[in-house]
């Protein structure tokens, strides 16, 4: 076979697209329902997970925990522990991890097993001939420590507070804002630590050939990822080649590279066979990311008119000694709601308990909860509609930065998901009871800012008119596989089962990567382009403008001429290599994504239990890319919504941090009962200075808000409010009187 | 894991008697031995062993010790006669769980108090003399009635509740031949030695669990709890309450979540037998209860959260009868 023919376009979004080409392709695969292409593997097992395939010769790996919280390891039962039936190693090297890298890191993070900085870090790797006698013998190890955990801090009150300059703002004058304003209040919410609890922990095997090593693990971004690893070796990232062919949900807790990837990689160098680490739930709980705590103080003003004047949101979260990343909670504040005077702070605790870092929609996934509670607290003083309060308070473009809005679709969400919902027939609070129930219907916004990031694909058109897609993103079960599937088959006019898509390999070329919901806008674009430039090539062929090219089933058809893509490639190979950037579109609009939620609730008068009877959200996120996977990262989003407002939290010991309910027993996230129907809409969309498809972000967009609904509709039904996620019964009682 | 040695028993007088440590279901121990909270040698897979029926015992049933969780549950005659039992047990666990566990292994589960699963913290239950984390600590799970300052811990179960309730028998048989203890008593207070969660002694094993004639009457089991399913309770209420003109002529009532075993107050029950239903009769039955309740601080909610369930499943209990 020849040498591809390469072809490559690269897009930097400076201005809005224009050219609709997604509205104006043939095949009509795009948007559709279309089944997950791995799916049949998933269900029937053969989809291998990190840890389901091992080299032959693998050992196994365990890490071993601080059982302090501060202070240094000072000595090792390393001779007893080798001693041990089947053990071949007990590695203590300076370049294991502290905690996982952030996302988008690219370098690694704190590294150094020896300073324990929290309860549970991990101290050592213990490797053995099989899995249970390594975990037999981390069990039994011992270290002796330079104990300061008395020194540690563990509670927020007791932490001291940073408020970095660039995170603070402020325009007009919020005091007095509040002061003069017929309605205000001025409210302080609480939402606990949580965890991502990924139903695949994170695993990792890695082995080396010479001075190159292989990291099959479970892993969000493998671009960064890969120079994470290198760097944590000190070794080129040329020589890192990290796999992440099927991963088990991540939710922001596998963005950067983990304790489990670095200790393997090193373990597996040492000894010079494979070697794989997996995270136990319990180490998965403690020794990855946890989503920050938070204090939220949220200041709101309106006239008699119910136009809003003031809106302030300080927050307070908390994360380790020296990480960067801060939870960033106000985040979709200066530009949800109207106000001429407003304030933003953030400040940051440090605390000697397990790492903060990005969960699920960091930042609005608790801000915007919370700041609608806050909304419908104001609504209520103010004697308005929830709903038509926020409609009456929806800015015509970003109120602090002054910047237009690329589109703004609350409105419209608000509007249509009322109507749906059934809205008109909520009652004042406390005024509907069903024995001893009490029922009421809440609402919320859903906002999350719209992110753009550098992507890579490549899209080979074959000879017998197949098509390979290749890149380095990841599908983390959120249906990667099948939009980009889409994508390609859509711009080159194939069915989709004539398209194969290639993922989770850093070889390939780099992807944005799953994060930030910027996952499926980013690699679609990228490989949008890649099959683009390869469609410009095919109308060269044909002898016409692409524009005049019509691709279908597998045909070229441009004026009344029509052959198969074969007879166009005359046996050669076309190889599109697509790439997109961010440009002006980011920097001088305000994106974002759009929706309503709304919720309808029970509350038990005699045990204070509160089931969620009903949810329901309209969405507005650009053009959808595939109905069903679209729906279904709605109603994961919408599930983490209600285990936020209902269930979630990590119990944190106050005597040494220690997270007391690390396994899925005693953390709750929901069971299948706790869900109820679910509605969820889509409106026509399309964001065009987004990206070159108009589509936008997703997943994150559906978790923010829920939360915010369930409470509002809490605060219905029983005239309470609760300002202290979750709403778990012993609040609830406390108050029922 | 630690290494242990394994063999499958044929009969119960493979394991009787034995230092073997029984293994049914594994929904439990499994989980301890990897933790290595549990450490036994020797385990004997009793799943092979017979016991596995559920017999008519004259008007009660004899419940083999290796009886499916979900069997149990969807026995026609349990329905029938013992709604509170099939009810009790399909609000506990899962269904995957269910299928595995049994009889035996559920009235032996161990508690789900934080501390008792973590190495690194102290706890009596786990390492005797080492001190109690609970205490002080999170709580929220925690015991309300007949702690003592040594364990705090519950009995986590729901089964072991509607069989006390229900006054249940079990029978056990051990070297020196077979005895009965009644549900009641199976489980223990923690009292200064709360590694021992109940009465069975070295060498005995479970054999099955004796039901007594039905009660009839209205079945009540109403679990509270964080989540819909898959939780274990708060707070549970076992009621049994046969109305005989106008009044509660048989009342049984025990409590899921509050100690270290099913809690069952003759007195609260005398209280109301025989008496016409009244919430401020309901009110004092709670008083009787709760008697003696002592909150740890984070579950201190458990106290109103047990009056309040007492009186509504009460008040069901007798709604609408004469
Ligand atoms: C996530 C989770 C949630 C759960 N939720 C609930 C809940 O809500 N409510 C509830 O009631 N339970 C709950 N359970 C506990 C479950 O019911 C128990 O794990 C199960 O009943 C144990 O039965 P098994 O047969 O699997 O016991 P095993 O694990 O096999 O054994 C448990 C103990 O019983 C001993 N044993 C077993 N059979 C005998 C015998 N015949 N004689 C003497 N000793 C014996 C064993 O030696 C061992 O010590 C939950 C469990 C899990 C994992
Ligand atoms: S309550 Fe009992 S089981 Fe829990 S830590 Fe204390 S002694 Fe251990």
């Amino acid at each position: 076979m020849s040498d591809p023919i390469e072809v490559s376009l690269t897009h930097r979004m400076n201005f809005p697209d224009k050219e609709d080409l997604l509205d104006r392709t043939a095949q009509g695969i795009l948007g559709t329902p279309m089944d997950r292409p791995e799916g049949p593997l998933k269900v029937s097992g053969t989809a291998t997970y990190a840890d389901e395939d091992h080299p032959p010769g693998t050992v196994y790996g365990w890490l071993v925990r601080s059982s302090i919280s501060k202070g240094w390891v000072t000595g090792f039962n390393t001779r007893d522990l080798r001693a041990m039936p089947g053990v071949l190693a007990v590695i203590r090297d300076k370049r294991m991890l502290r905690n996982p890298a952030q996302g988008q890191a690219s370098k690694a993070p704190y590294q150094g097993p020896a300073e324990i900085f929290y309860k549970g870090q991990p101290i050592a790797l213990v490797v053995a001939e099989t899995f249970e006698q390594a975990r037999d013998a981390a069990l039994n190890a011992r270290a002796d420590y330079d104990d300061r955990s008395a020194k540690g801090v563990f509670v927020p009150a007791e932490a001291k507070y940073e408020a970095p300059r660039s995170q603070q703002a402020s325009k007009g004058d919020l005091d007095e804002a509040m002061d003069e304003a017929a309605f205000a209040v001025d409210v302080e919410y609480h939402t606990p630590s949580m965890s991502h609890a990924a139903m695949e922990p994170h695993a990792a095997v890695a082995w080396w050939d010479g001075g190159h090593v292989t990291l099959r693990g479970s892993y969000q971004m493998l671009g960064s990822n890969k120079a994470e690893l290198a760097d944590a070796l000190g070794i080129s990232p040329r020589n890192v080649r990290i796999l992440s062919p099927y991963v088990g949900g991540g939710f922001g807790s596998k963005l950067g590279i983990s304790h489990e990837g670095v200790a393997a990689a090193i373990a597996a160098q040492k000894l010079g066979r494979p070697v794989a680490v997996a995270l136990h739930r319990r180490q998965q709980f403690e020794t990855t990311h946890r989503r920050s705590e938070s204090r939220q103080r949220i200041r709101l003003s309106c006239g008699a008119d119910g136009r809003m004047t003031g809106v302030g949101h300080d927050a307070w979260v908390s994360n380790l000694p020296a990480e960067s990343f801060s939870e960033p909670v106000t985040q979709a504040t200066p530009f949800t709601y109207d106000g001429e005077n407003r304030q933003i702070g953030h400040h940051v605790g440090r605390l000697n308990i397990t790492c903060a870092g990005s969960m699920r929609a960091p930042g609005e996934a608790i801000g915007v909860p919370v700041t609608e509670a806050a909304m419908d607290e104001l609504a209520q003083a103010a004697g308005i509609d929830p709903v038509e309060f926020r409609l009456r308070n929806i800015p015509e473009k970003d109120p602090s930065s002054g910047r237009p809005f690329s589109s703004n679709r609350l409105a419209d969400c608000l509007t249509r998901g009322a109507e749906s919902f059934g809205w008109k027939d909520r009652r004042e609070n406390g005024a509907r009871r069903e024995g001893e129930w009490l029922i009421g219907m809440g609402v919320a916004s859903a906002i999350r800012v719209n992110m753009l990031v550098p992507s890579t694909a490549r899209v080979i058109l074959l000879p017998d008119g197949t098509a390979r897609v290749e890149t380095d993103m990841t599908d983390i079960g959120t249906g990667s596989y099948s939009i980009l599937t889409q994508i390609a088959a859509e711009v080159l006019g194939l069915p989709a089962d004539r398209v194969t898509t290639v993922l989770g390999d850093s070889d390939l070329p780099q992807s944005s990567g799953s994060g930030g919901s910027f996952g499926a806008a980013s690699s679609g674009s990228s490989v949008m382009l890649a099959a683009k430039a390869v469609r410009e090539k095919l109308a060269k062929r044909m002898d016409c403008d692409p524009d005049d090219l019509t691709l279908k089933d597998g045909y070229a058809i441009a004026e009344n001429r029509r052959r198969t893509l074969a007879e166009v490639l005359e046996g050669d190979t076309l190889q599109g290599t697509g790439t997109i950037k961010k440009g002006l579109t980011s920097v001088d609009h305000q994106q974002a994504c759009w929706g309503a939620q709304f919720a309808e609730v029970a509350v038990s008068t005699v045990t204070g239990e509160v089931h969620v009877r009903r949810l329901a959200a309209t969405f507005a996120c650009g053009r959808i890319l595939n109905a069903k996977t679209a729906r279904s990262q709605c109603i994961g989003g919408m599930i983490f919504g209600i285990g936020q407002a209902l269930h979630e939290e990590i119990s944190t010991d106050a005597r040494d941090g220690s997270f007391v309910n690390r396994d899925l027993a005693e953390y709750h996230v929901p069971a299948n009962l706790d869900v109820p129907h679910i509605d969820i809409e889509f409106l026509n969309d399309r964001d065009p200075y987004a990206n070159p498809m108009q589509a936008k972000g997703i997943g994150e967009l559906a978790c923010c808000g829920t939360a915010g609904a369930i409470v509002n509709a809490i605060a219905n039904a029983t005239g309470e409010r609760f300002r202290s996620f979750p709403v778990t019964l012993d609040k609830v009682l406390e108050r029922l009187g | 894991m630690k290494a242990f040695d394994y063999y499958r028993a044929e009969s119960p007088a493979d394991v009787i008697g034995t230092d073997a440590r029984p293994i049914a279901g594994g929904t439990n121990l499994l989980d301890l031995m990897k933790h290595q909270v549990e450490t036994p040698d020797r385990l004997a897979d009793v799943n092979h062993v017979g016991l596995d029926g559920i017999e008519r015992d004259g008007d009660g049933l004899r419940v083999g010790a290796l009886v499916r969780n979900s069997d149990l549950a969807a026995d026609p005659s349990v329905r029938e006669g013992w709604p509170l039992l099939s009810r009790a047990i399909l609000a506990g666990a899962s269904g995957q769980i269910r299928n595995r566990a049994t009889t035996g292994g559920n009235l032996m589960q161990r508690t789900r108090c934080y501390y008792f699963y973590d190495l690194d913290t102290p706890c009596n239950k786990r390492a005797p003399g080492s001190g109690c984390s609970a205490i002080g600590g999170v709580n929220r799970i925690h015991a309300i009635l007949g702690a003592s300052g040594d364990c705090i811990a519950t009995y986590p179960g729901d089964m072991a509740v509607a069989m006390s309730a229900l006054d249940a028998v079990v029978e056990v048989e051990g070297p020196n031949g077979r005895r009965e203890i009644a549900a009641t008593d199976f489980h223990r207070l923690p009292g200064d030695a709360p590694q021992r969660d109940n009465d069975l002694q070295p060498g005995e094993m479970i054999l099955s669990v004796r039901l007594p004639a039905p009660l009839g009457g209205k079945h009540i089991y109403r679990k509270v709890r964080d989540r819909r399913s898959y939780a274990f309770a708060l707070v549970s209420v076992a009621a049994v309450v046969v109305m005989d003109a106008g009044r509660m002529s048989t009342v049984r009532l025990a409590f899921g979540g509050v100690a270290h075993k099913p809690w069952r107050v003759p007195a609260a029950e005398a209280l109301l037998q025989g008496q016409a239903p009244s919430p401020d009769l309901f009110d004092r039955a709670a008083d009787a209860v709760l008697d003696g309740a002592t909150g740890q601080g984070h579950n201190d909610f458990k106290i109103p959260l047990l009056r309040r369930t007492l009186n509504a499943v009460l008040a069901e209990a007798t709604e609408g009868s004469k």
